[in-house]
């Protein structure tokens, strides 16, 4: 799950790093208001799910509270990579004498939280890691005990050469360990950190992406969640307990199993087609979730054929057809729907298909060649 | 032979009497594995089934048991402690199915289980099944039969599509391991491969990928520099658009990194002979074996 840049900030602050914090607008004439009470310079930004803000334009400096309200004119309602600017960040503009980039993040390759600190800030850490390597820092954390005090110190001196900085950074560090584990984060960065010209560290930016997994034990993370920068599709296949990504094909996919699923993209592909969706019912399934699977498939209008492919291990394929009966029986679909299921339970599944006027096939590619004719329009 | 999982393993299942564990037990014993416990908090001195005893902890089961593997069936919230019980209790091949468990668990999991000296598989993943002998997790029982084909995926309907379709052609395997589908995990594809190739029975080898991360490339390196045998592979994702997490916590190509057309050149690069679609592992493998 991805938040804003202004929830970010909240997590560092509650851990007690010196963020200077502005408020967030959803009108010019708030954006004004709060530039009015900061007092002085403030920087208008864009707050959407993605990197680049600075480069599309979505992050503006405004002297005055009037020039405020112009920026968040401008930047409300902007698309930046194809996701609308629905809120700005209003924060006081600082004075900068130095930017440095900080970041923790779950690495998969050491198996553990890395650190990555470098001295030359405000940039995008991957490209650095690609171009100069040598300019990052990286330190493995043993996650069952954290970011130990001397390995904080280790990483500021790679930052600061003044001692009151090097000690204002390995606490900034430690703190954004711990709100990196209190936010169940896969992914914690600052960046820039910076030093005023009185010789102050604070955060400036802030990105945080969480482990989707934490979710069900941090009420307080999951409350973060903005609907509004989802596809409306894929937030009803989340509350329906169903793993869903939107693609821009026209046949629609129900699979069990997320490498099956991946591998019956593929094949569509593969004879000429392009999958809709990637849509994984998971491994206990029930006839509910085929019923809401259908239901956010059919939504879509592109969609001209539904291909259901099921392996039954956990997976019961009678569940499922009883499943497609039901849906059918709801809401008559009228594209054509391609089946194939074998395993657990199959010639009860078969029954039950065929007493609804349904056929059932049982080998994948012959699925898939079916479905990608009906999409085409070959198959008619 | 086989690998990790044979007539000798004698196993325990942790959330033996929750909704799966109960029915994937009933499953792993009519497939043959020896079941010698049962772990349920509250429960110890019941019996499941009648026949397999029940304790309160997994320590019980291995000292009146004899359990030497384990299987887990317990909630995300759990699983993570119920995995280093079971390293703190001996137990040797402890095998994670529960899907969900947070990666920060699994890092500090993962080491503690690796210093007790025992072996991970999983978490995610469907388990192993060394056909004909034992069943450990949630591979249907019906859909292999001994033979000499070694297979080691990240997926678990995936692995059932090949392995079945192998079967229709008349072709069996030795062992199928699922090494599941998290970005932090206890077995890898290069274990199983190193396993595969000191196993006389095993001919040859499937490896089933996907996108994300860098498993594949670095076992496509290790295929080449220490494997006699030939290896067959097939990457699922090549459609998969970057940035999104395919069901998988672990299947999310960053970036540019991690994506399938990478990992088949690797494939290709290192000797292995890479599959277009499922169907064609048959084919590939009659070539090599």
């Amino acid at each position: 799950m991805n938040i804003h840049e202004y929830q970010a900030k909240e997590l560092l602050v509650a851990q007690g790093i010196p963020v200077p914090m502005g408020e967030v607008a959803t009108t010019a004439e708030q954006a004004g208001d709060i530039a009015r009470r900061l007092g002085g310079a403030v920087v208008v930004k864009a707050q959407v799910h993605t990197g680049g803000r600075g480069k599309a334009g979505g992050v503006k400096l405004a002297k005055t509270p009037e020039e405020a309200r112009e920026k968040a004119q401008a930047i409300l309602g902007m698309q930046i990579k194809g996701l609308t600017v629905e809120k700005v960040l209003i924060a006081p503009a600082a004075d900068i004498a130095s930017e440095a980039y900080v970041g923790v993040i779950m690495d998969r390759a050491s198996k553990a939280p890395v650190f990555m600190v470098s001295a030359a800030g405000g940039i995008d850490i991957e490209e650095v890691a690609a171009t100069n390597p040598d300019a990052i820092r990286k330190l493995v954390v043993d996650p069952r005990y954290g970011l130990l005090p001397h390995q904080a110190y280790l990483l500021a001196t790679e930052l600061y050469q003044e001692p009151k900085q090097q000690r204002a950074a390995a606490k900034i560090l430690q703190q954004l360990y711990a709100a990196f584990v209190a936010a169940g984060a896969s992914l914690a960065e600052i960046n820039p950190l910076i030093t005023t010209p009185e010789g102050e560290v604070r955060a400036i930016d802030a990105k945080f992406n969480i482990d989707d997994n934490e979710l069900f034990r941090l009420p307080a993370i999951e409350a973060l969640r903005d609907p509004s920068s989802e596809e409306p599709a894929e937030v009803d296949a989340r509350e329906a307990g169903l793993t869903f990504i939107k693609l821009d094909g026209n046949v629609g996919c129900v699979v069990n199993g997320a490498g099956l699923a991946m591998a019956t993209m593929d094949l569509v592909k593969y004879y000429g087609g392009e999958p809709a969706n990637f849509l994984d019912i998971g491994g206990s399934s029930n006839p509910e979730k085929v019923v809401n699977a259908l239901r956010i498939i059919t939504s879509d209008p592109q969609v001209k054929v539904i291909l259901f492919n099921i392996f039954g291990g956990i997976t019961r394929t009678d569940d499922v057809a009883n499943g497609i009966v039901t849906a059918t029986r709801q809401s008559p679909i009228d594209v054509p729907i391609v089946i194939r299921l074998t395993g657990t339970n199959e010639e009860i599944a078969v029954k039950i298909l065929s007493e609804a006027g349904f056929s059932a096939m049982t080998d994948m590619d012959e699925a898939v060649k079916r479905a990608v004719e009906l999409a085409t329009g070959e198959g008619k | 032979m086989s690998i990790l999982i044979d007539k000798s393993t004698r196993l325990v299942v942790q959330g033996i009497t929750g909704r799966d564990g109960s029915f994937h037990t009933r499953q792993m014993m009519e497939y043959g594995t020896s079941v010698v416990a049962g772990v349920t908090p509250g429960k110890g001195g019941q019996t499941f089934e009648g026949r397999v005893p029940i304790y309160n902890t997994v320590e019980k089961a291995v000292k009146e048991g004899g359990a030497n593997t384990s299987v887990i069936y317990v909630p995300p919230a759990f699983a993570a402690d119920a995995i280093m019980e079971a390293a703190d209790a001996g137990v040797q091949l402890i095998v994670c199915i529960t899907e969900g468990i947070p990666v920060l668990d699994m890092a500090r999991a993962r080491p503690y289980v690796l210093e007790k000296g025992a072996r991970l598989l999983g978490a995610n993943c469907p388990g192993l099944l060394s056909a004909g002998k034992s069943k450990v997790g949630i591979i249907p029982g019906h859909i292999t039969e001994p033979g000499p084909v070694g297979l080691v995926s990240k997926s678990g309907t995936l692995t059932y599509e090949v392995v079945f379709k192998l079967k229709a052609a008349g072709i069996g395997t030795t062992t199928c391991v699922g090494i599941g589908g998290d970005p932090i995990n206890g077995t890898s594809f290069i274990d199983c491969l190193a396993a595969f190739e000191a196993d006389p029975e095993t001919k040859a080898i499937v490896m089933l990928g996907e996108i994300g991360g860098t498993d594949e490339q670095e076992a496509a390196a290790y295929v080449k520099a220490n494997l006699s045998k030939k290896v067959v592979g097939f990457i699922a994702g090549q459609t998969a658009p970057p940035g999104r997490r395919m069901g998988h916590a672990g299947a999310i190509i960053s970036g540019s990194a991690g994506t399938a057309e990478e990992k088949i050149q690797a494939f290709r690069d290192n000797g292995i002979g890479v599959a277009q679609r499922p169907l064609d592992v048959v084919g590939l493998i009659r070539e090599v074996l």
